[in-house]
Formats: C-alpha cells, sequence, structure tokens
C-alpha cells in the first residue's frame, strides 16, 4: 500500500520585517495507492517545502500527513527520498551507498549486499559496483540515488527534480528508466518539476501549484496511454494546456 | 596517444626526481668546501664527511636507538593524548552549537600560549618524567586536531545528514559515525598531520630540561655541552628525517587508503 493524504497543509517562514511569508496555504489533495503524481510550478512555489514536509525533514505549522491512515512524523522508513542535489555518500562504494539504509537496519553484510546487488542491477550499473560516486556521470549517481532510496522498500517514492542537473538526453533516458523501475516496483510517487514536459510524460496525474502562497491551481489526469510519444499531437495537447495554465498563474502575480 | 602522453608524465616526474637528488648532492658538496676548505673549523661547522663517521661512532656506542626510542615514547604520548581530547571536543564544538560557543572562549585563550610557556607547569604537574615531555607536545598538537576536526564537522553538507536521516539513520550517534565523521574526515586528518609537525617541533624544547637521560632533543644538547658539533648535526638531521617520515605516513599511506574516494574529487 502507498495512499497518501494531506490534509490542510501549512507553512509559512518569518521575514524580516516581522511579517510570515506564507509559503503553503491549507494544501489539501490525496494520492493512491501506486500512483505517480507530479508536482509542478514555478520556482518559489513551495514545491520543495511540500516534499520536506512529506518527508518529515521539516515540520509542518499545521495539518497532517496521513500514510495508509497513519499520522506521519519525523522521518520514516516506509518513505524514500532522492534529493536535486547529489546526496551520494562520497566516500562509500556505490554498493555501499545503496546498501546504507540496510545497514542502519542492522542487517547483516551478505545478506545487504544480496538485496542492494538486485537494486543495482534494477539499475544497470552492475559494473560500477566498487566505484566511488566521483567516478561517476551525474545520471549515474542519480540512477544509484534511486537504487539506495529503493533499497529499504519503501511504499512512497519522494523525488525532488532529480533530474533536473542532468543534460536532456540523459534527462529523457532516466525518466524512461523511472517509469520501467515503477512498474517493476509498484511504488507510489510523488515527483517535483519544473519541467511541463517531464510532468506530462511521466504523471497519472499532475498538480499544478500557484507561486506564493503556494495553492492547488489545477489538478490535471493525464489520460494518455503509455508508453507516451513526446512527438505525439495528443502529448503536445495536454502540454499546451498546463503550459497555458502556468503562464496564466504567473501573469496574474 | 594515452601511452605517450602517460610516458612523458612519468619521464617528467623521473626527471623531477633527478633535480631533487642534484640538489641534496650538490649541497653536500658545498657544505664540504665550505666547512672543510674555508672555515676549516668542525666546532663552527663541522664538514659531512664529519658528520657521517660521528654518525657511524654514535651507532656503534649503541646510543642512537636508546635515544630514537625515548623520544617516540615521549612523541608518542603528546599525540595520542591530542588524539584523544581533540577528537572528541572537535566534534562536540563541531556538532553542537551551544557547546561550541561554551568551549570556544576557553580553546582561544588557551590557543595562543606557546606550548613552550607550559614546561613550567608541566615539570610542577607532570615532574621529570616522559610525561611531562609528552605533555608539552601535547599541547602542541592538541589544538590544531580541535580546530580542523571543528571545521570538518561544521562544513559537513547538510544534505548528506539529510539523506542519512531518510535512510533510517537518526540517532545523534550514528548520524556522527556513519555520515559527519566520515564526511569531516579529510579535515580531521590533515588537523593530524599540522598536529605532527608541531608536536614534533616542540619535541626537543621538551626534552631540553632533562626528563630523562635519552632522547634525540636531550642527546642533541648532551653533546652541545661537550663542544661535539658533529654529533649534534647528527642529531639535527635524525630529527629533521624523522618529521618528514611522519608527514610522508601522511601523504601517503593515510590519504590513500582511507581518503581514496577523494582522489576523483580533488582532481
Amino acid at each position: 500500500m502507498g495512499k497518501l493524504e494531506i490534509r490542510d497543509l501549512n507553512q509559512s517562514f518569518p521575514r524580516d520585517d516581522g511579517s510570515r511569508l506564507v509559503v503553503l496555504d491549507h494544501l489539501s489533495f490525496e494520492v493512491k495507492d501506486k500512483e505517480f503524481v507530479c508536482i509542478l510550478g514555478s520556482s518559489g512555489c513551495g514545491k520543495t517545502t511540500l516534499l520536506r514536509l512529506i518527508a518529515g525533514l521539516d515540520e509542518a505549522q499545521a495539518g497532517s500527513i496521513f500514510l495508509d491512515g497513519e499520522e506521519m512524523k519525523g522521518q520514516n522508513p516506509k518513505i524514500g527520498m532522492v534529493f536535486q542535489e547529489y546526496s551520494l555518500f562520497p566516500w562509500r562504494t556505490v554498493i555501499d551507498n545503496i546498501a546504507f539504509g540496510l545497514e542502519m537496519k542492522g542487517i547483516n553484510k551478505e545478506e545487504r549486499y544480496h538485496i542492494a546487488g538486485q537494486y543495482l542491477d534494477l539499475v544497470n550499473l552492475s559494473q560500477f559496483r566498487n566505484s566511488y560516486p566521483s567516478e561517476l556521470s551525474g545520471g549515474m549517481r542519480q540512477r544509484v540515488a534511486v537504487a539506495r532510496a529503493l533499497a529499504l522498500d519503501p511504499v512512497l517514492l519522494l523525488m525532488d527534480e532529480p533530474f533536473g542537473a542532468l543534460d536532456a538526453q540523459t534527462r529523457n533516458m532516466l525518466q524512461k528508466e523511472l517509469l520501467d523501475i515503477r512498474e517493476e516496483t509498484k511504488k507510489t510517487i510523488v515527483f517535483i518539476t519544473h519541467s511541463v514536459d517531464e510532468a506530462v510524460f511521466m504523471s497519472d496525474r499532475i498538480i499544478v501549484l500557484t507561486p506564493r502562497p503556494g495553492r492547488i491551481s489545477r489538478i490535471f489526469e493525464v489520460m494518455l496511454p503509455r508508453p507516451r510519444e513526446r512527438t505525439s499531437v495528443e502529448f503536445a495537447q495536454v502540454r499546451r494546456e498546463v503550459l497555458d495554465l502556468i503562464n496564466q498563474n504567473s501573469s496574474i502575480q | 596517444m594515452e601511452d605517450a602522453v602517460l610516458s612523458r608524465h612519468e619521464q617528467n616526474n623521473n626527471n623531477n626526481l633527478w633535480l631533487g637528488v642534484c640538489a641534496i648532492l650538490l649541497g653536500l658538496v658545498l657544505w664540504e668546501v665550505i666547512a672543510a676548505g674555508i672555515i676549516k673549523n668542525p666546532f663552527i661547522l663541522p664538514a659531512p664527511t664529519d658528520v657521517f663517521s660521528a654518525f657511524l661512532e654514535l651507532l656503534q656506542k649503541g646510543r642512537l636507538l636508546l635515544d630514537f626510542e625515548a623520544s617516540l615514547i615521549h612523541f608518542a604520548i603528546g599525540i595520542i593524548a591530542a588524539l584523544l581530547v581533540g577528537i572528541p571536543v572537535g566534534i562536540v564544538m563541531g556538532w553542537s552549537r551551544r557547546s561550541d560557543a561554551f568551549l570556544d572562549p576557553v580553546i582561544e585563550i588557551l590557543r595562543p600560549i606557546p606550548p613552550l610557556a607550559w614546561i613550567p607547569f608541566a615539570i610542577i604537574w607532570f615532574g621529570l618524567t616522559s610525561h611531562s615531555a609528552g605533555f608539552v607536545i601535547f599541547i602542541g598538537a592538541v589544538f590544531p586536531i580541535i580546530i580542523n576536526t571543528y571545521s570538518g564537522f561544521r562544513s559537513v553538507p547538510r544534505i548528506f545528514v539529510e539523506a542519512g536521516k531518510m535512510l533510517g539513520c537518526t540517532k545523534t550517534r550514528d548520524l556522527i559515525r556513519y555520515i559527519a565523521f566520515p564526511a569531516a574526515l579529510p579535515s580531521v586528518a590533515a588537523g593530524i598531520r599540522i598536529a605532527t609537525g608541531v608536536g614534533w617541533m616542540c619535541l626537543v624544547a621538551a626534552e631540553l630540561f632533562g626528563v630523562s637521560n635519552n632522547g634525540l632533543g636531550m642527546a642533541l644538547w648532551f653533546y652541545y655541552n661537550l663542544h661535539q658539533m658533529d654529533y649534534v648535526v647528527v642529531y639535527m638531521i635524525l630529527l629533521g628525517l624523522t618529521g618528514l617520515f611522519f608527514d610522508m605516513i601522511f601523504r601517503y599511506y593515510i590519504d590513500r587508503h582511507f581518503l581514496k574516494w577523494r582522489i576523483g574529487e580533488v582532481a
């Protein structure tokens, strides 16, 4: 299972002049089990704030987060996260990075290498098993980061613009790979991006946020059949619809 | 193509090595010419040949090894104590802002006091023992270790800590052991390297006040009083070479084995 419910989430930060900058304003939505949802919005709309709250890395001022009916407080092993920046531990080899969470759970060496090896295969990097992160390209690093997050078998995978720093080709390739991985592992995925193209290519639903304060502007159901073709007319149509909305939102600002 | 580049690179390294050896040989020749040809007074400047025969004499007397052993014991006492105190203090200060605010003023006041100024209290507290020499070396070595451990911990990227938390590493003790310490290790190692250098420099002075009958610094002073300057030079060279040896351990062994992962990052 992996059903996520966000109820009435509020977050604001103090500003220098004493007032508060409202980042998330009474945000509520649900993500169904095994659903792929993209949170889309321009920079500064609170996407990352939202994800950090779900991850339990920050605490919300008000509101609550439920995963399969259980209220989330702090970090929870049921939730995996892939960060925007490179977050692999540079002092650990690829396999030891993937096995890190298992090591923390106290699983013995043989078993954790066995499990980590499977996830290494899943991201097609078996030949880099004993390499250090500094020896990998950006795309490979993020694939290892995905494997590392999956190794603890979370029900929900949070991804914070994980492919944002990559070049376009690598990015497209990793998007396809991620969809394959999702097919195989059946995770619920909440994916943050500012790329409309990426959102339309991957999601079951797209939640568009307005900038400052972050509210839900609209939720798109993407009904396109998979695998999706970026060049198809239908794809272009959905893309245009989403883009129009985002342009509207930013012109109001 | 790549092979050619590589071998040229190696050739350069070899050439540079030879240049270094040439400089040492040239230095020795110059020294011999000045000492034996111009000054002609082994009290003021003993020639390399005098020093070499002094070295052989000292070996025969069996004194060198004893001095060496005594110095290494003093040094080990000082460095080990500095590690045992410096690393935990650096970790605590680097990890918690409150302990930093609490400890920092005391450390900043004690730090500028030259290690040799502690000699009177070293004698009062520890008497004329190896421990008092060790104490002076400790004072010299502990601050670089504290400061580098501290700054290493301060600059652990937040993303590593958060990634660790998401993977079930949530206890402070585990976060320090599995995330912060390895991330700070390059800086900690640099601190230890500086500390061994400073500690070794404190050694001669720490031994001068007569904590034992042996020790490289002690012997150096002893032979100065006998006006056997060729023996003094033997001890000076040994002190230099041993210090160099400690530094080499760091440059080659520690960096290659414990900080292997940084090779790609720095280049």
